[in-house]
């Protein structure tokens, strides 16, 4: 595992939606390297032949019947949207139009 | 107003008779708890009220009590929600500028679940961001102080929570745990707080930092009053697939304040002398001391995998809040930027202004963990010695039925003190996170003071098996008279 230089917090930054200046960039290259360098302490450990775990308690999946339920009012759903016209959430184009 | 503000201070039975026998109504305790509130607000331990909704609350429930018809231990009892937990028309802010605006389409299944016992939900209290913090300073709210020194933090994630009850703003709060979030925060407090067994309480409703390790818990000044909210707020729930099938114990009447021929594990790992406050090991020792000598057996087990419990814990929550915190993107709830050029300027901009430093630093430590070529190394890793720590405990209650330590290596420390170096921070939550990998019940309540602020003793359960560190707790307290302490200005 290398080091975390400010190009490889760009990198995960993008796939995380976040937009960094280059000094917060700097600032979290550094952070994640201590981080990780702490995290780093796990590979000491035998962990050959071990299951992971993925919950704090075991539980098999829950079944219940598949009947409708009443949902949530759209006007409600929709009553936080920061743009919304009707019960839609209005966005701004994502495609262009043909010419 | 005298004899309720007498009345706020104490706890949820003598409330309950004071209100049943027609001494003080719940209108006017909830007046006394929205004062009190008011009078506190230098502490910024509660972000926003709802006076007017829970004086209309108050008096119909003062009315049911006249009547006769007192629904539960909690009507007409004022009671505050930590701000990640839902309420239908109010805020829920989270701490966080992207939720500065939103308002609650739904109750959350606790809310729910406490409105219909008729308590009188008064507000909401302040935590760190998306509960992301142990000091309540990672808050658009502004840093929350500590009630027996204003100049130390109040612990965190669920802060606000802890500095209300310790205060006396309200007898009960509710919090959320996800690495100690109400544990570390009542050790600093000196108030109790319990972390349920995972699935124990429903978090339908509680916004989502790491789901496998969110819980919901009680804090109170008596572990009476955890047990009583506990039995109210607890139970199965459809909404949540992770919710534990189980039926809801009567915890108040296990609390017997028998310890006798109850076997207590010592994990050597928590009893070491490197890094650990000598006044905190010593009042630990003394709260043991006091259980032997009710007739509890203590012995030493091992949990050999705590040293690497801050490191699993950080992989596995980032990992998940990385992918939980996708859902704020500006286009459903919550803040967007300004004048988009396009969606993915949007989902940027509307994000970057919207989250705090903490919470972008762990969405990328989160994203990092589960990008490719690190996936197998970091989570995948951390998974599997999640198993190990869990193993730990399994060996440990072979032979013992609870296992007490410190809550946390210190007491509070100073506001601004660990804020620039986040691994320092990380690390003040060394003895509460395995907990919570492992999905037991931990409870926190004072064992007395070092330097004039609280020491948290943490007693750890079997799972689902509440039962017994309640029973524990409340034996403790009928053997001391630490909870009974309080900080110098409310005393």
């Amino acid at each position: 595992m290398s080091t975390i230089g400010p190009e490889d917090v760009a990198y995960v930054a993008q796939l995380a939606r976040l937009a960094l200046t280059e000094d917060e960039a700097q600032a979290m290259a550094r952070d994640l390297e201590q981080i990780l360098g702490h995290v780093k302490s796990l590979d000491a450990l035998d962990t050959d032949g071990v299951e992971p775990t993925a919950h704090g308690f075991e539980l098999a999946t829950p079944m219940r019947l598949d009947q409708p339920v009443e949902p949530i009012d759209p006007e409600l759903a929709v009553s936080n949207a920061p743009a919304a016209q009707g019960t839609a959430f209005l966005v701004p184009k994502v495609l262009e139009e043909e010419g | 107003m005298g004899q309720a503000e007498d009345l706020l201070a104490k706890g949820l039975a003598e409330q309950r008779a004071a209100l049943d026998g027609g001494d003080v109504s719940a209108s006017a305790l909830v007046d006394a708890s929205l004062a009190r509130i008011e009078a506190a607000a230098a502490l910024s331990a509660v972000v926003s009220t709802r006076p007017a909704a829970a004086r209309a609350e108050a008096e119909a429930a003062a009315q049911r009590i006249a009547a006769g018809d007192a629904r539960s231990v909690l009507d007409g009892v004022p009671i505050l929600l930590k701000d990640n937990i839902v309420q239908a028309s109010e805020p829920a802010t989270c701490a966080s500028r992207i939720l500065e605006n939103f308002v609650s389409p739904y109750d959350a299944t606790v809310t729910e679940k406490l409105r219909a016992a008729g308590a009188i939900i008064v507000g909401r209290a302040n935590m760190d961001e998306f509960a992301m913090g142990s000091s309540t300073e990672n808050t658009i709210h502004g840093a929350a102080h500590n009630p027996w020194d204003p100049t130390k933090a109040c612990g965190g994630s669920s802060g606000g929570s802890a500095a209300a009850v310790a205060a006396g703003l309200v007898p009960v709060a509710l919090g959320s745990d996800t690495g100690g979030s109400i544990r570390q925060p009542a050790g600093c407090c000196g108030v109790v707080g319990l972390k349920p067994t995972y699935g124990r309480v429903s978090r339908w409703g509680l916004v989502a930092f790491a789901s496998s390790l969110d819980q919901i818990g009680p804090f109170g000044r008596s572990v009476a009053d955890c047990a009583a909210t506990l039995e109210v707020i607890a139970g199965h729930d459809a909404r949540d697939s992770t919710s534990v099938p189980e039926d809801v114990p009567k915890w108040t009447e296990a609390l017997d304040g028998d310890v006798a021929g109850l076997t207590i594990g010592l994990p050597e790992e928590y009893f070491v002398e490197e890094g650990v406050d000598p006044g905190v090991l010593a009042r630990v020792r003394e709260a043991i001391g006091a259980l032997e000598s009710a007739g509890a057996k203590t012995m030493p087990v091992s949990l050999p995998h705590t040293e690497h419990a801050i490191a699993t814990y950080y992989v596995i929550a980032t990992a998940e809040a990385s992918s939980n915190l996708a859902r704020f993107d500006g286009v459903r709830y919550g803040r967007r930027a300004d004048r988009p050029e396009d969606l993915q300027d949007l989902y940027m901009r509307s994000r970057s202004e919207g989250f705090g430093p903490e919470v972008k630093r762990r969405i990328l430590l989160g994203t990092y963990v589960l990008s490719a070529g690190y996936y197998d190394a970091y989570y995948g890793k951390a998974q599997r010695v999640r198993t190990l720590i869990r193993r730990d405990f399994d060996r440990a209650f072979a032979s013992c039925d609870l296992i007490v330590t410190p809550t946390m290596p210190e007491t509070a420390f100073g506001l601004g003190e660990k804020s620039d170096d986040p691994l320092s921070m990380y690390l003040s939550d060394v003895y509460t996170t395995s907990v919570n990998l492992a999905g037991l019940p931990g409870l926190s309540m004072s064992c007395g003071l070092s330097n004039g602020m609280p020491v948290g003793l943490q007693l750890i359960g079997k799972p689902l098996d509440e039962t017994t560190i309640l029973r524990v707790g409340d034996a403790f307290e009928r053997l001391t008279d630490h909870h009974l302490l309080r900080p110098p200005e409310v005393a």
